[in-house]
């Protein structure tokens, strides 16, 4: 049942990879070095010019990338292609209101598509599957991510994108998906809401969930495979490397294979930079090789994962990563949306009507995450009027809105009912058990 | 005259109003008069007290948030149809109430509410033209 997309690639000696990645990361640093001024000064503040990557061996000479260098580049200042040769942009949430751009281009559409195919085709889909793309179309890189490699295997593409869980349950049953694609938690509000209307996994053609952009557990994998009737999968990707697609793990379940053909990845000790060796847990770090629109050197992802080398009982060399187990950063992951609470800060500080003292509750009501943002009313805001008090929640929760993608509670709280802290300042309360 | 009330922001926690009380008890402030509006998180809590400014300082001493509004006092006669022949007056005038509520005592069989209402100005004039008596801040103290 070993089936694979792109044998030559999936399963090509490490000898043949090593020397590959080393050709691609010397044409990656000179197009890099020559289309971004950005990446150049960073590259002179070392000491480095193009000729002193060779090899994989030179990657640790090279500076990381951080969300930071991003934000200071928005929107298109690491863009290594001319906007003419952009036919797509996405975006992601950046640590404060901005967001991060990436470009591609023609190529690399079709890179992604190939890579999609790749994990499509490791999960045993063929251009006989029906894949429902529940992932949410549009900025968000999931659906089209998805929607593109299914396209390139031949299957049939079903864009139900997110949201109106009853109609996507229709299309499960009556166009016969075999290949559902959503997070992890979406699936199972699905079930839960199929077992609701009287729906069993027998009255599906479930065969395959590709499953990703938010954590989950092993124990949350098997309640999914038992309710939907189908083997889960583990997709893994960011916006900033290219999206969906960049690992996925295959039949056997042990690590999501990294596409290393196209990225290499590196596991860090986050707080020196050093790189750790195999099998160490640290922080993933991604170097795109191949990509023109935005192709980035040294990006801390801030996940916190680790990488076995070994050869996979599937075949395929390419490395494996474990399941992020974590991140270095104060991001949260909530119904797939990327959420920093400085984003949330922002809103209230530009609001300039609340006190900066808030506290955010994140919990799992059923299957689904919940946002609750608490904040301290200033006593210029108190009112002898519930409707104005109601009136300023309602706008905090636009601006909340609007700025994360993603509708949260608002409660206002009584004034220093928050608890201060001397140190770091605790903004989350993460009650779900991931 | 206008009569100053305290205006409380509370969250709905058990045991919030049975501190705030408590807490003005021990400072000597009577309570005369008091509202709750509320939603499913929080409560305004609204009273009209012997002593507001000594009611305001305990309160923000505490750590909770006060905020001082005027609002109208009027005795009408303790009979039926007493508050109606006021607020006609004021729906005459176009004046909107934002809310209302009532003294727990009454004085000289009058009945005593409090008012808040768009227009404090007009809401008085045209209240005593009509020869509705006007609580002054002094009669509340007295209560």
């Amino acid at each position: 049942m070993a089936d694979f997309w792109n044998q030559k690639s999936e399963c090509m000696s490490r000898d043949e990879l090593h020397h590959i990645q080393s050709e691609r990361l010397a044409g990656l640093v000179r197009r890099i070095y020559t289309n971004v001024p950005y990446y150049r000064d960073k590259m002179h503040e070392k000491g480095l010019v193009p000729e002193d990557i060779k090899s994989v061996e030179d990657l640790e000479k090279l500076p990381f990338t951080t969300k930071q260098d991003l934000r200071e580049t928005y929107p298109y200042g690491l863009f290594a292609a001319p906007l003419e040769d952009i036919v797509r942009v996405h975006a992601s949430s950046g640590t404060t209101g901005k967001q991060v751009v990436v470009g591609y281009t023609q190529n690399d559409i079709a890179l992604w598509a190939e890579l999609m195919a790749r994990c499509f085709t490791m999960a045993g889909a063929t251009k006989n599957s029906k894949i429902q793309v529940s992932y949410g179309y549009g900025l968000f890189t999931g659906g089209l991510g998805a929607h593109y490699g299914a396209e390139r295997i031949g299957a049939m593409a079903i864009p139900t994108s997110s949201g109106n869980t009853k109609r996507q349950i229709t299309v499960m049953r009556d166009f016969g998906s075999n290949v559902l694609c959503c997070t992890p938690s979406y699936a199972l509000y699905l079930a839960e809401t199929m077992e609701e209307a009287g729906i069993s996994p027998d009255d599906l053609q479930l065969q395959a969930g590709i499953f990703g952009a938010e954590p989950w557990t092993a124990a949350m994998r098997s309640e999914i495979e038992r309710r939907l009737g189908l083997d889960a999968f583990d997709i893994y990707g960011l916006s900033e490397i290219m999206g969906p697609g960049v690992s996925m793990d295959c039949i056997h379940k042990n690590g999501l294979h990294i596409w290393e053909d196209h990225f290499i990845a590196e596991i860090i000790n986050p707080d020196t930079g050093e790189v750790l060796p195999a099998n160490s847990k640290g922080e993933l770090v991604f170097t795109t090789l191949t990509k023109e629109g935005f192709p980035l050197i040294r990006y801390r992802t801030r996940d916190v994962s680790s990488l076995n080398f070994e050869k996979c009982a599937c075949g395929r060399t390419m490395v494996r990563m474990s399941k992020p187990s974590g991140r270095t950063d104060d991001m949260l992951i909530i119904r797939g949306v990327n959420v920093f609470p400085s984003q949330i800060e922002s809103v209230l500080l530009e609001m300039g009507e609340t006190s900066p003292h808030y506290m955010i509750i994140v919990d799992r009501m059923g299957n689904l995450d919940t946002i609750e943002i608490m904040v301290e009313l200033t006593p210029a805001m108190v009112s002898d009027e519930v409707k104005k008090i109601e009136d300023l929640e309602n706008r905090i929760r636009q601006n909340i809105e609007s700025t994360l993608g993603l509708a949260a509670k608002i409660t206002l709280v009584e004034a220093k009912s928050i608890q201060r802290s001397e140190g770091k300042a605790k903004r989350v309360i993460d009650r779900r058990n991931m | 005259m206008l009569i100053k009330q305290i205006s409380i922001f509370v969250q709905n926690k058990s045991g919030r109003l049975a501190e705030i009380t408590r807490l003005l008890g021990e400072k000597g402030v009577n309570i005369l008069a008091l509202s709750i509006a509320d939603t499913t998180d929080f409560g305004i809590l609204r009273l009209i007290v012997s002593n507001p400014d000594a009611a305001e300082q305990a309160i923000s001493e505490y750590g909770l948030t006060a905020k001082v509004t005027e609002v109208i006092g009027v005795a009408v006669p303790h009979v039926p149809g007493g508050l109606a022949s006021a607020l006609a007056i004021l729906n005459d005038k176009g004046i909107s109430i934002e809310y209302m509520y009532a003294f727990v005592t009454k004085s000289e069989g009058d009945a005593m509410v409090i008012l808040k209402v768009d227009d404090n100005f007009t809401a008085m004039k045209v209240l005593s033209e009509n020869g509705i008596k006007l609580l002054t801040p002094e009669d509340v103290a007295s209560i």
